[in-house]
């Protein structure tokens, strides 16, 4: 691997970076708007690292939904997780504490990157860890910045930062809705998720609605962009 | 708020560990990556609904509508992630200001 070609895998890495912690900093203040102390909001990003979850996670919260359902959310938007660490198992063949760390770092952009070098073992390699790296300390940056941010705020809402919720979450599902089939499962589980609003407990509406929208995807055929 | 936190991030880190941890072919299979890839979509959806339409337990149009919509359309335009979330907060937040919707 030449310098010039390290460098570059390095420069995507940063830049990848730089535009994870502007999201960051719309977390950081949207967890401490949901309730969250900015100690909280930091502790997830540090922990949990993976934002479509943590997102989840403090949307289920601020609409008041329980302990059991804002768990059960967050952790079924990250199962996917999984499927990248089998992915990047044999690329990174990590051992030991090595190994416990690649975990923590198996996210979706890290994933991504290293997916552009296939058949390249050690670019694969470096774009993997120094996406993860350099996301890792700018999206705990952009957290704490938001969150400390969102502080100072007395009503969030007359900045409405409570629409800028969902538009980070479609801006989240976006790219992933490439085929009619995809746009179906979105559209059928936002109707059905208000829809069922008014009469099951706070946060049920989304497990049921996503339910509903995995049958009608599964029904349809949808694919999800290979990656 | 802390044991959530703390169980969800360690149920979190405890899927990305799996994959490295448990044979290839266990968690692998078509069927699973065709669901795992609907999940994200299906449950996000359901909350961008909640976070546009619902108050509480209540249907209702808000401010927050015509933000979320003219963050689809900024997306529409392929505007970046940071103008996407600014364009929905500024108008939702002119609409409250000027009294058009609470």
């Amino acid at each position: 691997m030449t310098t010039e070609h390290r460098r570059a895998i390095v420069g995507d890495a940063l830049a990848l970076g730089l535009g994870t912690g502007v999201y960051a900093i719309s977390f950081g203040a949207l967890a401490v708007a949901a309730g969250l102390s900015a100690w909280q909001a930091q502790a997830l990003s540090l922990l949990m690292f993976t934002g479509a979850s943590q997102f989840a996670l403090i949307a289920v919260v601020a609409s008041g939904g329980s302990a059991a359902v804002a768990i059960a959310t967050s952790t079924l938007v990250g199962t996917r997780n999984a499927f990248y660490a089998v992915a990047m198992a044999p690329i990174l063949d990590a051992r030991g504490p090595r190994r416990l760390l690649a975990a923590q770092a198996t996210i979706d952009e890290s994933t991504g990157m290293a997916a552009r070098y296939e058949g390249d073992r050690s670019s694969a390699r470096l774009a993997f860890w120094a996406t993860a790296g350099a996301i890792y300390v700018l999206w705990n940056l952009g957290t704490l910045i938001g969150a400390l941010g969102a502080g100072l705020i007395e009503d969030p809402n007359t900045f409405g930062l409570d629409a800028a919720a969902p538009a980070a979450f479609l801006a989240l599902v976006w790219p992933r809705l490439t085929s009619w089939p995809m746009r179906a499962v979105a559209i059928v589980s936002l109707v059905l998720a208000v829809a069922l609003s008014p009469f099951l407990g706070a946060g049920l509406p989304v497990l049921v609605a996503g339910a509903g929208g995995i049958v009608v995807g599964l029904a349809l055929g949808a694919r999800a962009r290979e990656s | 708020m802390w044991p959530t936190i703390l169980i969800a991030s360690g149920a979190a880190y405890a899927l990305k560990l799996i994959g490295y941890v448990v044979p290839q072919r266990w968690l692998d299979t078509p069927t699973s990556r065709r669901v795992t890839a609907l999940i994200p979509v299906a449950l996000l959806s359901a909350l961008i609904g909640i976070w546009t339409l619902v108050d509480g337990s209540t249907i209702t149009i808000d401010a927050r509508v015509p933000g979320v919509l003219a963050a689809l359309v900024a997306l529409l335009l392929r505007a970046p992630f940071l103008v996407v979330i600014v364009t929905a907060a500024a108008v939702t937040a002119i609409v409250r200001a000027l009294g058009w919707l609470p």
